[in-house]
């Protein structure tokens, strides 16, 4: 990429950054860092508690894989960090950001840094894109902002950028609209203008939901490819333990606005803990269970408006527990080495 | 989990069901929409396929290459351009709109969003009453009452949800009603398309569940359309596969999963992500490059072969048809087998994403 003047130079971006190499103590600074994040948001019908006691944080060169099933509050816990939860929610918990607390900044520093340092992609590429702009004109418009390029300079970072997100031809395809570009391919073009500003953080909000398993694998490989070669920090929401185990190097498991589950993608796939992840990566179907039933998780996800007084999972949990389980909220407590549970009945591995 | 697709095959064959009776046929079927300028959107491009009695037929493939169409065509939604569509042994695909009403009791359909297909001002027992009424199937309210009670049990509902509406249920509930709807008329044959997309995940087990244990006691056929593979593959008995409108290859799961002969099956199974970090970070992808072509315009010769990474000179030519490559396993590739054993052993990979 294009040499740049303004950036802190910052150990740790230049060059491919292993995924499983321990990070070492000039990359110690996470990229983002939250800290007890809760987000209640007003309703008609009382006070939502979407999102709970959320801890993570992201290294430069790293993915960590937000997880969990619709509802259970992955979108606004990355919303609320970066600024951008609706009105309506209030807020609270802590948000470092390349080391600066986000929390304490009035709103335009805030969304200066956020311009400047994070890029976003969504499920639906048209939410980000204007229908009535070039596709070249868009990728680069939050960098000539930031960046003070000229038009020309633009446009040369533009097909730059569209080449880096392999879109073929991108000098014929640069002056195109949104509409004459395929999903998977307005997908890219969103990927571009989310790297347009170097950011040093990428927050993709189920990228690949909509679309098709073979496009899908493309884009995979794409962010991490972009990842390994400008050492970008990720976060990478989903609902597919497929995507979870092929992208992060670490995961959080939601369920009812809280992680009930954090560490390693191999500590969390090889020994998962908590009686929801077992379960949910139990029931999908496999060559185990060819002729048999599932064994499916009874009931459905809880309501932000009304949730259990103790544990989220408690009414539909295999494990059951007592009645702590139902009236106490379990603290998240270690099972291994960074490999953290929120329940009174953590499984051991051979359970 | 899924075992790495690329692992050989166990042993395929064996399961080669009894060709039993045919429920529904459809024969080198047609279905084009006109498009702007004349041009024609050739949705289902002559699929030809039987669904026996008591199977799941998984229909696989990307969006836009047909699926949704041709379950349409077995209803009668769709009319067919060219091409038939047979139901019991009969042939409907002329039906006038009054016979129709008794295909529709034969074969029934679930679709994906069950917010969209249940009518939010009308009570759950008036969704599920609706074709049995339709189809004069009881002759009292008493005797309606007591069939939905039935039915919403049959789907594992309380019967007093019946006076509920739709937005009072789960996304999982308002897919049992969906589904207690299909059952009504008794049907030979349900249309499931993408049942479990847009559900929870902890409760897309539940369903598949709850699908097979009723095709277990009541002995019904399933035509199976989905874009998970996995739920495909734990479903179907036969799987087939379509590309651009085409059926590109048709097996058992044993056979598809475990020893594709189609280049593109083979791509199909290698994009699934595996839920096992070490399997993914171990596994060879096959990526396909660029995206699905046109049904408005569709290559010359082999449909495939403009993202095919085997294609010869002699593809763009050739239309090739299925041939049966191993016993009950068809594929339409001129040189199937061959050009996955060696997408398999060569290059082809990482690379291909530009
Ligand atoms: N009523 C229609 N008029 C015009 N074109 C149509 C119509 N219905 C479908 N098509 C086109 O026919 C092709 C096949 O569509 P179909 O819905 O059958 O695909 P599908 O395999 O079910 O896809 P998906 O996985 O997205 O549901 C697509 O190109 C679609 O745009
Ligand atoms: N703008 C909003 N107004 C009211 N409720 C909201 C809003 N955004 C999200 N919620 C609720 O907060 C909960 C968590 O939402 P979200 O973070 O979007 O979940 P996820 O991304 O995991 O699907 C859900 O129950 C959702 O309905
Ligand atoms: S016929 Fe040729 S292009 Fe088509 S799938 Fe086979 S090898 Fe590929
Ligand atoms: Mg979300
Ligand atoms: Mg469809």
């Amino acid at each position: 990429m294009r040499e740049r003047t303004d950036r802190p130079t910052r150990p740790g971006r230049a060059g491919a950054t292993d995924r499983h190499e321990p990070a070492g103590p000039d990359i110690a600074e996470p990229v983002l860092a939250i800290e007890d994040l809760t987000v209640t948001i007003g309703t008609r019908r009382g006070p939502a508690r979407a999102v709970a006691g959320v801890d993570w944080s992201v290294r430069a060169g790293q993915t960590l894989a937000l997880v969990g099933e619709s509802g259970s509050g992955k979108s606004l816990t990355v919303l609320a960090a970066t600024g951008l939860a609706p009105r309506t929610a209030r807020v609270t918990g802590r948000v470092r950001l390349l080391g600066e607390e986000l929390t304490a900044l009035p709103e335009p520093r805030r969304r200066r840094l956020r311009g400047r340092h994070v890029g976003f992609v969504f499920q639906d590429p048209m939410t980000s894109l204007n229908p009535v702009l070039t596709v070249g004109r868009q990728v680069t418009e939050a960098c000539e902002e930031h960046l003070g390029m000229t038009r020309r300079q633009a446009r040369e970072r533009a097909v730059e950028l569209l080449d880096l997100v392999g879109i073929p031809s991108p000098r014929q395809r640069v002056d195109a609209y949104p509409h004459q570009f395929s999903g998977g391919m307005r997908q890219r073009v969103v990927i571009a203008m989310a790297l347009s500003c170097e950011p040093d953080l990428l927050i993709a909000d189920e990228p690949t939901t909509a679309l098709d398993v073979t496009t899908q694998a493309q884009i995979v490989e794409l962010i991490a490819d972009l990842r390994r070669r400008l050492g970008t920090a990720v976060v990478w929401i989903t609902h597919d333990l497929g995507v979870v185990a092929g992208v992060a190097d670490t995961v959080a498991v939601m369920y009812g606005g809280r992680i009930v589950e954090q560490g390693p993608v191999d500590a969390v796939f090889d020994a998962p803990s908590h009686p929801y992840t077992r379960a949910l990566l139990a029931a999908r179907p496999g060559p185990g269970v060819r002729d048999g039933d599932l064994p499916a998780i009874q009931g459905s996800p809880p309501s932000p408006l009304d949730l259990p007084a103790g544990c989220a999972f408690w009414p539909r949990c295999p494990v059951r527990g007592d009645a702590r389980c139902e009236h106490e909220l379990p603290p998240l407590v270690p099972v291994a080495p960074g490999h953290r549970v929120r329940t009174f009945y953590p499984l051991s591995e051979d359970a | 989990m899924t075992a790495d697709p690329a692992a050989p095959a166990a042993d395929p064959g064996e399961t080669v069901a009894d060709p039993g009776e045919i429920v529904a046929e459809l024969d080198n079927l047609r279905v084009w929409f006109p498009a702007p300028g004349g041009a024609a959107v050739r949705a289902v491009d002559g699929v030809s396929l039987g669904i026996r009695r008591g199977e799941t037929l998984g229909l696989v493939g990307e969006s836009g290459s047909g699926k949704s169409t041709t379950g349409l065509a077995l209803l009668r939604l769709v009319d067919a351009t060219c091409g038939s569509v047979r139901v019991g042994g009969r042939d409907v695909t002329w039906w006038s709109r009054r016979q129709l009403r008794g295909l529709r009791r034969r074969v029934a359909m679930v679709f994906q969003d069950p917010q969209a297909s249940l009518d939010p001002r009308r009570t759950i027992g008036a969704s599920v009453a609706e074709p049995l009424v339709v189809h004069r199937l009881v002759d009292s309210a008493d005797a309606r009452r007591r069939r939905v009670a039935e039915l919403l049990e049959m789907v594992g509902l309380r019967a007093d949800l019946a006076d509920r509406h739709p937005h009072e249920l789960s996304g999982g509930q308002r897919q049992r009603v969906g589904i207690a709807r299909a059952l009504a008329g008794e049907p030979d044959l349900i249309v499931l398309d993408e049942p479990i997309a847009s559900l929870d995940l902890s409760v897309q087990a539940q369903i598949m569940n709850l699908l097979r244990g009723l095709q277990r006691d009541l002995g019904l056929t399933y035509l199976f359309i989905a874009h998970d593979l996995a739920a495909v593959e734990h479903m179907s008995d036969r799987v087939a596969v379509m590309y651009l409108g085409r059926i590109v290859e048709t097996g058992t799961p044993e056979q598809l999963y475990g020893q594709p002969a189609h280049p593109y099956t083979a791509a199909l199974l290698s994009a699934i992500p595996v839920a096992d970090p070490k399997v993914e970070r171990h596994r060879r992808r096959i990526i396909l490059s660029g995206d699905i072509p046109s049904p408005v315009d569709p290559p010359s010769g082999c449909r495939f072969r403009t993202r095919c990474p085997q294609a010869r000179p002699d593809c763009a030519e050739v239309d090739p048809v299925l041939v049966e490559v191993a016993a009950g396993q068809w594929a339409a590739c001129r040189y199937a087998g061959e050009a996955v054993r060696a997408m398999r052993a060569g290059t082809v990979g990482e690379e291909t994403v530009h």
